[in-house]
Formats: structure tokens, C-alpha cells, sequence
């Protein structure tokens, strides 16, 4: 299990690398979408998966018996979904702007600040 | 108990909330801005006193000991930050009372400018790696709310590129956290030091450490990672380009300091070693682009781009000397860069543009403004007896007593080549005669208001005595970096000080 979902990491990276090298500012958004997913997936992997083995307590133990899962990484990418929400929201405004200021979706065309 | 540990962060939280819930009267968020930030201001001495007179100050949030908990921990180099971010975020606070459009003040500048803060004093307080990705992304997004504020055309081309490279760099951030966690299984940064010193294979930690590196490197705009910078830094309107410049940049080396000194020291050799190349690097094409510009602002975002290489290989020369000199460049340089960008605010607010060939005769209608700017300039050139000759002379004698010769010697010829980018800027703004077709453009502002001047000419004024004030009066400043290098150079005082109480 752990060495697909370590294929999938990979795969969703390269994909998303690859959406964002592309012209089209939407496209390029698409990309970063992946690129945060895969960090998430990432963090999922690397720690530890572990099934059917949740980190409770039995009635009266003060540590659990056996191997659990360990909740921090679901905690953390939590927090990293939640943060990616609110940036990427931003993100697709910030396209739509630039493409209403700049009239166009192609990034090539927008190199008016580069130097 | 250590409230002032979290004034800091809670004092802009706490305001920006109060300025939002005060959307309708633009009247009441400024003078929320002005007193906040002295707050603010007051609030990070406090904590530097204590800081120095403590050592470290450690909380553990919701009183769970550490390394389970979040700790916010203070040594002197956090505390020098957050007073550094307290003076910035007075003068910018002060400025843009006079620089920003109304427009951006009723749709939110203030409590953007609040979030900002609290998310650079979160980067610099907190002692866990995960919280801090939480604190890069407050101030990230503040930052991009600010960037973008206006929503002319340069403004969002700059940003489609802000943007995407700092998200890119989050994510490789994040991936690295994930990766280090699965590696020590703790994410309490001093916890994390001491384990990594006990792994028998340090070769997936160096791994791991590169990809902080690359993703620090590119919030701190270092070679070849600075592309971001020059082409977004010159877009917004000039209080939010001097907020930026003094402070964005730092935080990220800043993050790159805690971790290459406290984490990552397993395999100085190797790390170090890319750091100093791209120290050497990151200064000299940040010079030469700057040389190849005629924008006032970009000329100066280019400055910060070659300046963040001084603070780098203080790093990477890694010796006690090379720290302090790093520190001390680092206060030096958040001041005069800053103060430069007041400064071209005022030409642009007088003449109408950042373009130097329509600039110009400044030095003849306005003698002061022209010795304002010579300060910072000269001082950013590394001038003696101003702050940046101190700064400069700290950092090139610790690359001679390493022995690192060739990047000495970009260091001192990138020094020159400051002196020739800011005398281009003097020549052309202050001393040219200005052109004939300036006044027919019809740009021309006329006088400042009084109120208005005010409020110009006082952060410009402060930053320059600051500047003074390290140039004339190094040694208690030296002593002041003296004090973080030795904590930074010696990374079990910090894991004793976090990790002390739960042992």
C-alpha cells in the first residue's frame, strides 16, 4: 500500500510541475491545485499508515495497546488542506483579475515586469 | 508566564481584528494603525530586555510540556528581528497615513498591513516547524491581498509570479516538514536538532535539508531563486514596496539562519558550501541587474536580491565572526532599504514617476530630501561611518580569516559596484537638471499638504537617525549580534532552554 500511494506522490508532482510550465494561467493554477495535494499526500505517506488501528484509549489504560495511528500528520495536513483552500481561492480570483487587466490567459504575453 | 513573548504576535492579531470590525471609518483604522504599531514597537523592546536579560524565553502554548506542545521561543536573534519589524511597521504605519491612495485604505490596507505583521512576528518567535509554515502562509497571504490592492496591470502580472513561486516554495516547504517528520517523528524545531544528532544515516537529513534550502532560498530571494522579486517588488504603491523590502525577504533569511545553525549542522562541508556559492552568486547578479535598470524601484528591488547575499554568507561561513556579521547586516540592511523606498515615494509623490529619465533638479529645490537619500544610499554602499560600513567590514573579515578569498573579493566588488548603482540614482534624480519633457507631462503633484509632510518625512527622518545611530554608535550594536551569534553558534543552550523543563 505504502509503495503505491509513494507512485502516486510522485506522479501527482511530476503532473503537477508539468501544468505548471504550461502557458495558460489556468492551467498553471491546475498545477499548483496538484502541487498541494501532493505535498498533503506526502506528509500522509512518509509517517506511517497504518489501518484499523485508531489512537484510542481503552477504558482504564493509560497508553495504547500495540501499534496505532498516529493522528499528528492527519492534524497537519488538515491544517495544510485549509491553508491551501484559502490561498488557492485567492489564486483563481487573481487569474480571473488578470485575465479581465491584462486580456489574456497566456503567460507569455505578460512580461511587461520582467526585467 | 511570559506575556511579552506574545505581544508581538497578539498586539497586530488583535488590532488587524479591530480594524476590520472598524471597515467604515477609515479615520478610526488609521490612528489604530499608528498607535498598534507603536505598541508594537514598545512591546519588542520589552521582549528584548528581558531576552537579554533571561538568555531565552520559552512558552509552551496550552501549558503542555515540550516537545509536545507549540512553543514560541525567544533568543536574542528573534528578539533583534521583532524590534526590527516594530520600527518598520511604525515608520510604514506613519507613512502610509499621507502615501496610500483612499481607495486602498476603505478596502482594507490597514488590517492587511496587521496581518502581515503578526505573520512575520509569528515566523520569528515560533520554535516549531510546522508553526512556522503556519506563520509563512499568514504573512504570505497578506502579502498578496497587499500586492495586489489597486489591481492595475503591473500589479497583477507581478503577482501571477509572487505568487506562484511562493506556493511553490510553500508546498516544497511543507513536503520537507512531512519528510522530516517522518524521519524524526517530532516537529519541535529543538527536539528535531537532537534527534537528527543521534540518526546513525545523516545522508536523508541532508536531502531533507536541501529542500529547505531551496525553499528558504527562494523566500529570500538567493541566486538562482530571486526572479519573483524584481519583477513584483516595484508594482504596488510604495508604502506596501517598503513594508516588503524591509521585512518579507528577512523573514526567509531568517528561517534559513534558525535552521542551518540549530537542524542542519550534520554535514556543514556540504551544505555550507552550497550556501557560500550562492551567496557569492546571489550578490553579483543582484548587482549587476540592479546596474542594468533605470526604475527607481527596481533598482532598488535588485539591491535587495545582492544584499541578501551579505546575510547568506554570513551563514555559510559559519564561524562566530561571520554570524555576528551576518546579524549585524541583517538590522543594518531592514532600515536602510526600507528607508530607501520612503524615500523614492516622496520623488514619486513630488515629480510623478519611478522613471529615472524623467527625474530630476531635486537636489537644487530640495536640499534636505537629497541628504535624506544620501544616508541610506551611502550607507547601503557601505560608507564609513554609517551603518552599512560596519556591517560590511564585519562580514569581509570573517571571509578572510575563513580564508574564502574569491567570494571576499565579489563581496568587496559588489560593494563597489552599490556605490555605483546608488551614485547613478543620485546623479540622475538629484543632481541632472530635469529634463524639459517632464513638465509638459503634466505629472508634476505640486506642493505636499503640511499634515501630509508630516507624516512623509518622520519614518524617513527616524530610519535615517537609526542608521546614524548604528554608525556612530556600533560597539553596543555589535555587542548585540555578538550576543545572537554566540547563542546560534551554540545550539544546545537553545535545546536546553525548550526542551530543559520536560527532562
Amino acid at each position: 500500500m505504502e509503495s503505491l500511494m509513494a507512485y502516486v506522490v510522485g506522479i501527482l508532482f511530476a503532473a503537477a510541475i508539468y501544468m505548471m510550465l504550461r502557458r495558460s494561467i489556468v492551467k498553471l493554477v491546475i498545477g499548483l491545485i496538484m502541487l498541494s495535494n501532493a505535498a498533503n499526500l506526502l506528509i500522509f505517506v512518509v509517517s506511517g499508515m497504518t489501518r484499523g488501528a485508531p489512537p484510542l484509549l481503552p477504558e482504564g489504560a493509560d497508553a495504547p495497546l500495540g501499534a496505532v495511528a498516529d493522528p499528528l500528520p492527519q492534524a497537519l495536513i488538515l491544517t495544510a488542506i485549509v491553508i491551501a483552500f484559502g490561498v488557492l481561492a485567492f489564486a483563481v480570483v487573481l487569474i480571473r483579475r488578470a485575465y479581465e487587466v491584462v486580456g489574456t490567459d497566456d503567460l507569455d504575453q505578460m512580461k511587461d515586469t520582467d526585467t | 508566564m511570559n506575556l511579552e513573548l506574545v505581544l508581538p504576535i497578539l498586539i497586530p492579531l488583535i488590532s488587524g481584528a479591530l480594524s476590520v470590525a472598524l471597515w467604515r471609518s477609515v479615520r478610526y483604522q488609521r490612528i489604530l494603525a499608528v498607535l498598534a504599531t507603536a505598541l508594537l514597537l514598545a512591546a519588542s523592546v520589552w521582549l528584548l530586555r528581558s531576552t537579554i536579560d533571561q538568555g531565552f524565553l520559552v512558552m509552551e502554548m496550552g501549558s503542555w510540556p515540550a516537545p509536545f506542545s507549540i512553543v514560541f521561543v525567544s533568543d536574542i536573534l528573534s528578539a533583534i528581528m521583532i524590534v526590527l519589524t516594530g520600527i518598520i511597521g511604525l515608520a510604514i504605519a506613519i507613512y502610509s497615513l499621507a502615501s496610500t491612495p483612499s481607495g486602498h485604505e476603505k478596502f482594507g490596507y490597514y488590517p492587511l498591513m496587521h496581518l502581515l505583521l503578526a505573520g512575520v512576528a509569528g515566523s520569528f518567535l515560533t520554535g516549531d516547524i510546522f508553526n512556522l509554515f503556519v506563520w509563512f502562509e499568514v504573512m504570505l497571504l497578506a502579502s498578496f491581498a497587499l500586492l495586489t490592492l489597486g489591481g492595475e496591470r503591473a500589479q497583477m502580472e507581478g503577482a501571477i509570479k509572487y505568487v506562484t513561486l511562493n506556493l511553490f516554495s510553500s508546498a516544497m516547504f511543507l513536503s520537507a516538514v512531512g519528510l522530516l517528520y517522518g524521519t524524526v517523528g517530532t516537529l519541535n524545531m529543538a527536539d528535531i536538532a537532537q534527534k537528527v544528532a543521534t540518526l546513525e544515516d545523516p545522508g536523508m537529513v541532508t536531502v531533507i535539508s536541501m529542500m529547505f534550502m531551496v525553499s528558504f532560498g527562494i523566500k529570500a530571494a538567493a541566486f538562482p531563486l530571486f526572479f519573483w522579486l524584481p519583477a513584483s517588488y516595484h508594482t504596488p504603491q510604495v508604502a506596501v514596496s517598503a513594508l516588503f523590502a524591509g521585512l518579507l525577504t528577512k523573514v526567509g533569511v531568517y528561517a534559513l539562519y534558525r535552521v542551518f545553525t540549530l537542524i542542519f549542522t550534520q554535514d556543514v562541508e556540504y551544505t555550507h558550501t552550497i550556501l557560500l556559492w550562492a551567496a557569492a552568486l546571489t550578490m553579483l547578479t543582484g548587482v549587476l541587474g540592479a546596474a542594468a535598470q533605470f526604475e527607481f524601484r527596481r533598482i532598488l528591488s535588485f539591491h535587495i536580491v545582492s544584499q541578501i547575499g551579505y546575510m547568506i554568507l554570513g551563514l555559510a561561513l559559519f564561524t562566530p565572526l561571520a554570524i555576528i556579521g551576518g546579524v549585524f547586516y541583517i538590522m543594518h540592511h531592514i532600515i536602510v532599504k526600507t528607508n530607501l523606498f520612503l524615500v523614492s515615494g516622496i520623488v514619486y509623490r513630488l515629480l510623478g514617476s519611478y522613471e529615472l529619465k524623467d527625474l530630476g533638479g531635486m537636489y537644487k529645490e530640495r536640499p534636505m530630501l537629497a541628504l535624506l537619500f544620501l544616508i541610506p544610499a551611502l550607507s547601503l554602499a557601505g560608507i564609513p561611518p554609517l551603518s552599512g560600513f560596519f556591517a560590511k567590514f564585519v562580514v569581509i573579515r570573517a571571509g578572510l580569516e575563513a580564508e574564502a578569498y574569491v567570494v571576499t573579493g565579489i563581496g568587496l566588488l559588489v560593494g563597489l559596484l552599490t556605490l555605483y548603482s546608488m551614485i547613478k540614482i543620485w546623479a540622475e534624480v538629484f543632481w541632472k537638471k530635469r529634463p524639459e519633457h517632464v513638465e509638459s507631462l503634466g505629472r508634476l503633484r505640486g506642493e505636499i499638504k503640511t499634515g501630509h509632510k508630516y507624516a512623509y518625512f518622520i519614518p524617513v527622518v527616524g530610519l535615517a537617525a537609526c542608521t546614524l545611530f548604528i554608525g556612530l554608535n556600533g560597539q553596543p550594536i555589535y555587542e548585540l549580534a555578538e550576543m545572537a551569534a554566540d547563542q546560534l553558534t551554540s545550539p544546545e543552550l537553545y535545546i536546553d532552554a525548550v526542551l530543559g523543563g520536560a527532562q
